[in-house]
């Protein structure tokens, strides 16, 4: 079996992570910009792991950085889910524009 | 030589006497405030009295000459090794004689104004300010700098200021404080320009320097000061002018008087003081501390005469017509000031020529007592009828025995008639006048025979003319009799009244003169025929007129006509003032400035806030508050820069 040259895993986790930023400047649910941040933080985590296997195969370090995004990220998912779900107590939405207390 | 820093507690007792009962009076003290301003002047009283027996008898002579003493140099602001501010406090003839007369006059005021004021709303207030006026002007005698005796003098001027408007509800009070005010600020503007000349040139603010520098013929200060010159007149010339300018307003000399007619409607003890004691001698005073500068500059010293003569006729005329009793003393106080002011005028520095220098001090220490006699006089009177006009009087003599003969006692005094103090006084202004100057001599003596008839005008008005009846008069509002007033109005006036009998044999000449060396001088009786017989025919004069009601006085209004009813306008000055300041100040000074300020001051101003305001309008929806467009401009920042760096610099 060929090997999948590494421009073309590049290539994908390029485009995940675009995606992800395009999702978080648009979106205004709050929860959607959340999956938008999750698959920004995934698209570093497929870099870290390509270039682990290419560039440094002896070493464990992409690996193990990966696994402590992913860690991360549940946490941090934890603490975003949280907030949410006050700024729907207090607005009844969860849409960002509504928000605008602190609007100059 | 002895310490006389002890006279340093003269003016700092009123000082904390205004301190605690400004802070503390109104809640706390208001049932002893006079008590205690009272307590705190007898006091300083007191310890005047000892110091100008140590001075004047003990120790000031030294080889015949009374001598200046410093008692106290302080360095206050030090701009330079040369030039610095000094407090300092000097004691010499004059210093000690007003130190005398402002302490004991406002003692009896301010015993006169425990009953005069009792049951005022801000009793405790005006003692207060009472204690700040005398302070001021203690200090401002004690003065041994001249920038002290700026500062002093404005601090005169502010306590006048809050003393006239004592009765604040009062519109007219108001006007009258304000107008006393600025006056007396306007002049001042011309007393500080004078001060800086006069400092400028001489290279120190300290009296005694300035007048060592500028006595002597060859030092350089006097040479440089009198070579600069400025429209045609020398800088020694500009400087004495204006700063005499400064005393002009204070002392209410023409045309500066106008506020000092106003100025009545403060408290008639407030009105006491400020005539006898304290800020309308501060300009004589003034002139008289610089006299050794001025008696070297012809020019000053002939406008300081001509300007005293003309304030002393023109004042004396204007009283002839007034009806409101505490105007036609104004006026009277006007007209002697004008008598001190062209005494000194016509004197000169030293030896028998300073006669007038002499003759001029006499008659404000003479003067201090008789009119602030005549002031307390017409305030119990006041308190009395509850009217300041003339009309409303009448026949008071047997209604109030003690005040009549007092005030008789003062119109005899200052109308000159012997052995009244006055007399004395305006003998030596008079033989003064004669020496130096025919046509001066020739006003003052019509002005002294124009002295006793509105004198006695005043005197015949108020406690002859018709008969009153005790109903009329006797009762406050409540219908309560309340007499001739209380005890503590007065003793102050018998005191004032055995003054005014007896000061007039202090042997002033011995004691005060412009060079500290004893004056000889006698009263010559064929001199003397002259002014007392004029007097004495202006009495009998004013008698005929205002003794009974008749038609007497207005018949010969009616035949001066238009000068009659100009000197009852008081020859319409303030007219011409509010002319020059609503026709032309204002709108051709006023209005330009103001319309600058508002446009092109302001405007200026304005258009930077409003180009701020502009822009911040424009920029403000980049913070949109929105953390996406901020992640969208960091990632166009990012973004650029990414590829600045990677494709364009290299």
């Amino acid at each position: 079996m060929q090997e999948i040259p590494l421009s073309q895993i590049l290539f994908v986790s390029t485009f995940l992570f675009f995606i992800g930023m395009y999702g978080l400047f648009t979106r205004r649910n709050l929860i959607t910009m959340l999956m938008s941040i999750e698959l920004m933080l995934n698209s570093v985590n497929i870099n870290f792991v390509a270039f682990n296997k290419y560039l440094f195969p002896d070493n464990l370090d992409g690996l193990f950085f990966t696994l402590f995004i992913i860690t991360i990220a549940a946490a941090e998912a934890a603490v975003a889910i949280a907030i949410i779900i006050n700024l729907y107590r207090s607005h009844h939405s969860i849409d960002v524009e509504d928000a605008t207390e602190m609007k100059y | 030589m002895s310490n006389y820093l002890y006279i340093l507690w003269i003016p700092l007792l009123p000082l904390a006497t205004f301190v605690i009962l400004g802070l503390f009076g109104r809640k706390y003290l208001s049932g002893i405030a006079g008590l205690l301003g009272t307590a705190s002047l007898l006091t300083s009283t007191i310890l005047s009295f000892v110091v100008a027996k140590q001075y004047f008898f003990v120790d000031g002579k030294v080889n015949g000459v009374f001598q200046k003493i410093v008692a106290l140099k302080y360095t206050w602001l030090e701009f330079s090794p040369n030039v610095s501010i000094d407090l300092g406090i000097i004691v010499d003839p004059i210093s000690v004689m007003m130190l005398v007369v402002v302490t004991s006059v406002s003692l009896m005021v301010h015993v006169f104004s425990l009953g005069y004021m009792k049951g005022e709303e801000r009793f405790a207030t005006y003692y207060a300010f009472l204690s700040l006026f005398t302070f001021s002007m203690l200090g401002l005698v004690l003065s041994a700098n001249i920038f002290q005796v700026y500062m002093f003098w404005e601090l005169v001027g502010v306590s006048s200021f809050l003393l006239i408007s004592y009765y604040f509800n009062k519109p007219s009070a108001v006007a009258a404080s304000k107008k006393a005010f600025i006056v007396t600020r306007f002049a001042d503007l011309g007393f500080l320009i004078g001060i800086l000349i006069l400092g400028y040139y001489g290279g120190t603010l300290d009296i005694g320097l300035l007048i060592e520098r500028f006595t002597s013929v060859h030092s350089t200060q006097f040479l440089s000061i009198t070579s600069a010159s400025f429209l045609g007149a020398s800088m020694l010339t500009w400087g004495l002018t204006l700063v005499f300018m400064g005393g002009a307003g204070k002392s209410a000399m023409f045309p500066l008087h106008i506020w000092l007619p106003d100025a009545m409607e403060g408290p008639t003890p407030v009105s006491a003081l400020i005539h006898a004691a304290t800020m309308v001698v501060a300009g004589v005073y003034l002139v008289a501390r610089m006299f050794p500068v001025f008696s070297m500059d012809e020019t000053a010293l002939n406008i300081i005469t001509y300007v005293g003569a003309a304030s002393a006729l023109f004042a004396a005329v204007i009283a002839c017509t007034q009806t409101d009793i505490k105007r036609v003393l104004a006026y009277s106080t006007m007209s002697q000031i004008g008598y001190m002011m062209f005494a000194l005028g016509i004197s000169k520095n030293g030896g028998e020529n300073g006669l007038g220098y002499m003759a001029s001090m006499f008659h404000l220490f003479t003067h201090a007592f008789f009119k602030s006699l005549l002031f307390l006089g017409a305030g119990s009177v006041i308190h009395m009828v509850h009217s300041n006009e003339m009309k409303d009087m009448g026949g008071l003599r047997k209604l109030m025995p003690i005040t009549h003969i007092a005030f008789l006692i003062a119109c005899l005094a200052i109308a000159g008639i012997p052995p009244f103090a006055g007399f004395f006084s305006k003998e030596e202004i008079l033989t003064a006048a004669f020496q130096e100057n025919k046509i001066i001599y020739g006003i003052a003596l019509f002005t002294a025979a124009l002295t006793s008839f509105y004198m006695f005008r005043l005197y015949f008005n108020i406690f002859w003319s018709k008969e009153a009846t005790v109903a009329a008069h006797a009762h406050d509002a409540q219908g309560h009799d309340h007499g001739e007033g209380p005890w503590v109005m007065k003793l102050p006036l018998i005191i004032l009244a055995a003054c005014a009998v007896g000061v007039g044999f202090v042997p002033f000449s011995q004691l005060v003169t412009s060079d500290g060396a004893a004056l000889d001088t006698h009263i010559d009786v064929v001199f003397s025929i002259a002014p007392v017989v004029l007097s004495v025919l202006a009495i009998l004069l004013a008698a005929s007129f205002y003794k009974k009601q008749n038609g007497k006085s207005d018949k010969v209004a009616n035949a001066f006509g238009g000068f009659y009813t100009a000197a009852t306008k008081k020859f319409y000055i303030d007219e011409v003032y509010i002319f020059i300041t609503k026709k032309i100040i204002f709108p051709f000074i006023g209005q330009p400035i103001a319309w600058a300020d508002r446009n092109i001051v302001d405007g200026f101003m304005l258009l930077v806030a409003k180009t701020t305001a502009k822009i911040a309008e424009l920029i403000k929806g980049l913070q949109s508050g929105k953390v996406q467009n901020y992640a969208l401009y960091f990632f166009g920042g990012v973004a650029a820069l990414s590829i600045l760096f990677i494709y364009i610099w290299k």
